[in-house]
């Protein structure tokens, strides 16, 4: 039988291999959205585990909203990284550092 | 009589202000005959009270022209109290003040400053008349600080010199140190009766006395005595009584007939005026007499010894006028204030009258000043030489003239008043005034022998254009002189002795001095002139007068011998007890020390460093030091990021 907890633990996971891979990843900017897009999706999975778990519909239609939410943002990451590659000819994260004190 | 009073304030505050504003359309002529008809009028309507209150028995009258104000039960208003001592001061204010506008037609000839010179002097009238005639303190107090600023502006009337510029701030700066004591007085009278009208606070004159006040705390002091050392403080200011004294010398610097006018014959007084006016409140404080006194006296004497050394014409009446302003608070010290109004008026009249003379002599030698470049000048200045002798003999008190009769009475006044004790405070009174007129006859004539005797010392240019100054600088001189000589005679007798001032002086029957000459000495004025033969005060007198004519005239070497002998006396002297330097060096200096302390550390270190400047650098520099921690790698704020949310997880698990 499958319980609450081996979505959690899924969940855990893929939050955990996103969180790496932000942290991890120093060369590519696209890869960096896709692990936030990644972090999303295992909240998502948070949610629809208690939402079945609690039987409260409620979870299921968070994980819409943050679907909606997501799909926007990564329109929008997407199309700031188009306009900051015409501008450095580079995505590679470790160029970008002029926010440095 | 409401119209007249309204008429007599009124008339040269309107000519100061055509003179002043309009100067430039109304011309030179224009503004001398606008300002000498308002003060005319002034004068006229002023003779006409003082006849109602001599002969037309008119009674003293207290009048609320205008509510300034009204706050919790303290009224201000602006109001006149016209009794038999206002009627006198207002007659001396605007006949001294017409004849010193006739006279500066002549003086202020050539002057580019003509109009503004004359819309002052009148605006100075208006003020004085304010002074006098105020039925309360608050307009006391308004006429003190008009007067005050009209001699400051007209000390340094040529604002161009240096000298004058320091003179007028010097002026105003030692005012307000007597200002300060004068408003504190005041606000006492204020607190202890809660009304600024001098009728009501007269009335509640006892209850004040019968309170005391602990302004240390332990040591309680009669409010009474407070009060009145407060407002004599003022007076100090204004009258320049001793260590108040420094700003008199140094408004010479103003022109002449300033100097008559408000340095020697108007202003000055004011001081005197208002004590005799609080007469109801200072004789319920034998301490503040005795203080009043003690100054008096100081200043009689050793601001007369310091004319004797001076050299500068104008100066050399500047003493005498310290002097004799000491002689008149000495009278007010004695309680003799019938005495000292006496003597403010006769004074008024001789001494402007010698200050203009000395003008006269200023405009003839073309603007010079030092007595020892004179000399001689009697032949080719007959009408000044006249006047200028009938000032000096009243100065002196020679039996007969005008000073004679106000100095003589005062003298034995103060040798009566045994009320002080027989200790020091009496002795140091009597014998200043006594030894005073032996140095008044001194300096007075050592000057006048100076000038108009004795060797021609001036240069030959200046002496080819010797001559007597046109009408309108002598007819002044001959109208001051007039009453300088022949007023004593006639006014003595009712003034001191025949209740003249009524109900406006009050005396406690135990103080009475004057009374009490009245019953053993005056004998009607001739009686006087011919008992002065026996007293110590004509012969001290003529011995002073006996003593220049020896030292300046017959033997001229011998100055110069005891100025060489006593070198350290000359020159405490010449430097005038040092009190200038005390105050330049020590106050005014000190002042600007601790100015510039505050100044440099206070301002600049603390505020504007620490605080102002201070917080915004130590902002920039906390920001300096926190921007190191941004490397600008998004992996940074993304693991700085999670390790924020692992250690609030971490809170929420396992602390809550």
């Amino acid at each position: 039988m499958i319980g609450l907890q081996h979505y959690l633990v899924v969940s855990a996971m893929l939050f955990v291999l996103s969180l790496a891979g932000i942290v991890v990843n120093r060369r590519n900017l696209i890869l960096m959205l896709m692990c936030i897009e990644l972090m999303l999706l295992a909240v998502n999975f948070n949610f629809i585990a208690f939402s079945r778990y609690l039987g409260d519909e409620t979870g299921q239609v968070f994980v819409f909203f943050i679907l909606t939410v997501a799909a926007a943002e990564a329109a929008i990451g997407l199309a700031i990284l188009v306009v900051l590659f015409r501008n450095r000819r580079s995505i590679a994260v470790q160029e970008l550092n002029t926010l440095k004190g | 009589m409401y119209d007249y009073y309204l008429a007599i304030v009124l008339a040269p505050l309107a000519a100061a202000i055509i003179a002043g504003l309009a100067g430039q359309k109304i011309g030179r002529a224009g503004a001398h005959w606008v300002t000498i008809i308002g003060v005319g009028v002034s004068c006229v309507l002023s003779m006409l009270v003082l006849y109602n209150m001599f002969w037309g028995g008119a009674q003293a009258e207290n009048i609320s022209v205008y509510t300034w104000a009204v706050t919790d039960g303290l009224r201000m208003e602006v109001g006149f109290l016209v009794d038999r001592l206002t009627a006198l001061m207002m007659c001396v204010v605007t006949f001294v003040s017409l004849m010193v506008h006739i006279y500066t037609i002549g003086y202020m000839h050539d002057d580019p400053g003509y109009q503004r010179f004359f819309s002052f002097i009148s605006l100075f009238t208006f003020s004085m008349l304010m002074l006098v005639m105020s039925n309360n303190f608050l307009q006391l107090f308004f006429g003190w600080e008009a007067v005050g600023l009209v001699s400051y502006l007209l000390i340094g009337f040529w604002y161009k010199r240096e000298s004058a510029i320091f003179a007028n701030l010097k002026a105003f700066l030692v005012n307000r140190v007597g200002d300060f004591g004068f408003i504190l007085g005041i606000s006492g009278v204020v607190m202890f009766t809660g009304s600024l009208d001098y009728a009501t606070v007269f009335a509640g004159a006892e209850g004040i006395a019968a309170q005391n006040i602990e302004v240390i705390s332990g040591t309680p002091w009669n409010a009474m005595t407070l009060v009145c050392i407060l407002l004599f403080i003022g007076a100090m200011g204004k009258s320049a009584q001793a260590p108040l004294h420094v700003w008199l010398p140094d408004s010479m610097e103003g022109p002449t007939p300033i100097s008559a006018l408000i340095h020697a014959a108007t202003m000055v007084t004011a001081g005197i005026f208002m004590v005799a006016r609080m007469s109801p409140l200072f004789e319920l404080s034998t301490t503040a007499l005795a203080v009043v006194i003690v100054i008096g006296s100081i200043t009689a004497f050793f601001m007369g010894l310091l004319g004797i050394v001076q050299n500068d014409i104008k100066r050399v009446i500047a003493y005498s006028t310290l002097s004799q302003l000491g002689y008149m608070t000495v009278a007010l010290g004695a309680s003799a204030y019938s005495a000292a109004i006496f003597h403010l008026m006769t004074h008024a009249f001789f001494k402007a009258l010698l200050f203009l003379a000395a003008g006269s002599v200023i405009i003839a030698m073309h603007h010079e000043q030092d007595i020892r470049k004179m000399g001689g000048v009697r032949k080719y200045m007959p009408i000044t030489y006249w006047t200028a002798l009938i000032g000096s003999l009243a100065l002196i008190g020679f039996p007969g003239s005008s000073g004679f009769f106000s100095k003589d009475l005062l003298i034995e006044a103060v040798k009566e008043s045994h009320w002080h004790g027989q200790g020091a405070v009496y002795w140091i009174a009597y014998l200043s005034v006594l030894l005073g007129v032996f140095v008044t006859a001194l300096y007075s004539f050592r000057m006048f022998f100076l000038v108009f005797h004795g060797e021609e010392r001036m240069d030959a240019e200046t002496r080819s254009h010797l001559h007597e100054t046109p009408a309108v600088v002598t007819v002044p001189l001959i109208m001051l002189a007039i009453p300088s000589a022949v007023i004593g005679w006639f006014t003595a007798g009712p003034v001191l002795f025949g209740n003249y001032f009524g109900d406006s002086i009050q005396v406690d029957s135990a103080h009475d001095v004057l009374a009490h000459l009245g019953d053993t000495l005056w004998h009607g004025s001739l009686g006087l002139v011919t008992h002065s033969v026996m007293t110590p005060i004509f012969w001290l007198a003529a011995a002073g007068a006996f003593t220049a004519w020896f030292l300046y005239l017959k033997r001229p070497d011998i100055p110069e011998t005891i100025k060489n002998r006593l070198s350290g006396l000359y020159n405490l002297l010449d430097r005038k007890y040092y009190f200038d330097d005390l105050y330049i060096k020590g106050f005014a200096a000190g002042g600007r020390t601790i100015g510039q302390f505050l100044w440099q550390k206070g301002d600049q270190l603390v505020i504007d460093g620490m605080m102002v400047n201070g917080t915004a650098r130590s902002v920039g520099r906390l920001a300096g030091m926190m921007r190191h921690i941004q490397t600008g790698y998004l992996y940074t704020y993304a693991f700085s990021m999670i390790i924020g949310l692992t250690m609030l997880l971490g809170w929420l698990i396992w602390l809550k």
